[in-house]
């Protein structure tokens, strides 16, 4: 008992008192502490991971400042290094995804929540799950041995045929570019727009539809109503739509043809920030060189963050807006 | 409008069978014993199989768990017990913001950690780019399942003068367990199938490797290189993964599907 008190008075010295004020004992702040612990090393990790890209960037970065986002040299040899056609193919072959994705998303979406039969939904709602369960390096394997084949002898024939004309549309057909990297990604985020815009709208309050039928609105009327109020969840899911489409590494690198050329024709080969990282890290034999892809790094990683935050908060003004209860 | 919504499902469900069609009818034709029990032949050679990608693959899931679990699950009882102030606040949000890093930037990330400093491509930093993937939805999962557990339990607990930590860990943690398996098993499928972030860290190996401080095969980076390389062998041996990948992931999801069923059902306390 006494060597019990006597490790207490120690302990009290160090202001871990046994018996807190609060009735909290020891075991328990210690729990409280190792939980805790763990949760600090979300926060370490989160930082030495900025900290790690920006340190390891930081040579490029005072070389080149902005010029690296605005020059569109990516030349190792002579140690010059511009992002601007990595920025590019990966802006645009996103928004090219983002633009196919999105209706077809909405059309599933409306599908799940308001037409179909409860069986047809649960089969459907199972088959997205597995499709978002799929690897990317499957989906570049399908697209470099099917995907790429039948837009090369298919697709891009008739698109140049017909809408040739168009500087979209002009050049040979590879089948390896833009249009089989954009179609890939509207393949992977599909699955995820479409189940959440599904969640929004079957979190749209009962009585808005019933209101509207009330009123003496259609099916297609209400419908349109209730997308309405959903707006702002069918826009968070194309954004997250959006920030995965920008990561997404293997299915893209396999099919966009990997060229560091900005053209404005879909049909040409691209190369996105994700794919520069996949085919030249390891090769990466001067400091410098590594430094500009830690920054290519840096500039993903940046810009993947802003879209998921702006994602998040318009899908919780979504959340506000159903929990006061119903207004637009 | 049924017309038009329903056409978008089918469009969205054609790729979905394409890819199961594609990769079951071009795998199965080259799987056999060898493909899970022999070691990849030389350029030229016929035959041969991925036993030690399939081994790598599994050894990095371990490494990657033995990182991811932990962290995940601790930080999740902290959020869902203790979780109630600004420093929680702030855990959450980064989780969230973690869960949208592109997993190749991660793959970076464990590479000017671990790769630099130690001169050595390694499957110890394959793992930690894992497991950092996996803490995000292990975390979620865990805050949100034990907050599921209704409070007259952890009352009934300090009741019966149980201790705090006790509770938590014996009475709710518990309780939650099945919703907590849950998720480690859907970050497991995940990160089954990643490849960008082990690129660069466990980089690959042609050879039987388990040290884990040197390069180490797995069945994605495999897939990869046999799906880039010019020999129609090697393609084929890319699908035979491909499809043994699947299959370890569907299990996977099967196992998920089988805990979050068995869940609700149990929920009649």
């Amino acid at each position: 008992m006494s060597a019990r008190r006597a490790i207490a008075r120690v302990l009290a010295r160090y202001g871990i008192s046994p018996v807190s004020q609060d009735g909290t004992n020891i075991s328990d702040r210690l729990f409280r502490a190792g939980t805790f612990f763990f949760a600090l090393l979300i926060l370490v990790l989160a930082g030495v991971m900025v900290y790690q890209m920006v340190d390891g960037s930081s040579l490029s970065i005072r070389e080149f400042g902005w010029k690296f986002v605005t020059s569109s040299i990516w030349d190792p040899v002579r140690e010059e290094y511009g992002a601007l056609p990595f920025v590019y193919g990966t802006l645009v072959s996103s928004l090219l995804a983002l633009l196919l994705a999105v209706p077809l998303s909405i059309g599933v979406a409306v599908f799940l929540s308001e037409l179909a039969p409860r069986w047809i939904e649960r089969i459907l709602s199972f088959m997205v799950e597995l499709l978002a369960a799929i690897p990317s390096i499957v989906y570049g394997l399908w697209g470099m041995f099917v995907l790429v084949p039948w837009i090369r002898e298919e697709v891009e024939p008739i698109l140049s045929d017909h809408l040739g004309f168009l500087p979209l549309f002009e050049g040979a057909p590879y089948g390896f570019g833009m249009l089989a990297a954009g179609l890939i990604l509207t393949v992977m985020i599909v699955p995820i727009v479409a189940s959440i815009s599904r969640d929004a709208l079957r979190s749209v309050p009962r009585s808005q539809r019933e209101a509207a039928y009330a009123l003496g609105a259609t099916k297609w009327e209400s419908t349109i109503l209730v997308m309405k109020y959903a707006r702002s969840g069918i826009f968070g899911a194309a954004l997250l739509g959006l920030g995965r489409a920008l990561g997404e590494t293997m299915a893209v690198t396999m099919v966009i043809g990997n060229r560091p050329i900005i053209s404005a024709s879909l049909f040409d080969p691209g190369y996105t920030m994700a794919s520069v990282l996949a085919n030249e890290f390891t090769e990466a034999t001067t400091e410098m060189y590594l430094n500009a892809l830690i920054e290519i790094a840096l500039l993903l990683f940046t810009i993947t963050i802003i879209v998921n935050i702006l994602a998040r908060l318009l899908m919780w003004t979504m959340t506000q807006n159903t929990a006061q209860g119903g207004r637009i | 409008m049924l017309g038009l919504s329903s056409f978008a499902a089918l469009v969205v469900v054609l790729p979905l069978l394409l890819i199961f069609i594609h990769t079951t009818s071009h795998g199965l034709a080259f799987i056999n014993l060898a493909f899970f029990t022999e070691m990849p032949k030389p350029v030229g050679e016929a035959g041969g199989g991925m036993a030690n990608a399939i081994v790598g693959t599994l050894i990095l899931i371990g490494l990657g768990s033995a990182f991811g679990v932990p962290i995940g699950v601790f930080s999740g009882v902290y959020l869902a017990e203790y979780g109630e102030n600004r420093f929680a606040q702030i855990v959450r949000f980064l989780t969230d913001v973690l869960s949208g890093v592109p997993s190749i930037v991660v793959g970076v990330v464990a590479y000017t950690i671990i790769v630099l400093p130690m001169k050595q491509f390694s499957a110890l930093a394959g793992g930690f780019a894992l497991g950092i993937l996996m803490i995000p939805t292990i975390t979620r999962t865990t805050e949100e399942m034990m907050r599921l557990v209704p409070h007259s339990y952890r009352e009934a607990g300090l009741a019966l003068g149980i201790p705090q930590w006790k509770t938590t860990l014996r009475i709710v943690l518990r309780t939650a367990l099945k919703g907590i398996a849950t998720g480690i098993l859907l970050s497991l499928a995940r990160i089954a199938g990643e490849t960008a972030p082990l690129l660069f860290t466990a980089l690959g190996n042609r050879f039987w490797s388990t040290d884990v401080l040197h390069p180490m095969a797995s069945l994605t980076v495999f897939i990869y290189d046999y799906a880039r390389a010019p020999f129609e062998d090697w393609n084929n041996q890319a699908w035979a993964a491909a499809l043994v990948l699947i299959a370890l992931i569907t299990a996977l999801s099967l196992l998920f599907r089988f805990f979050s069923r068995s869940r609700f059902e149990g929920q009649n306390v």
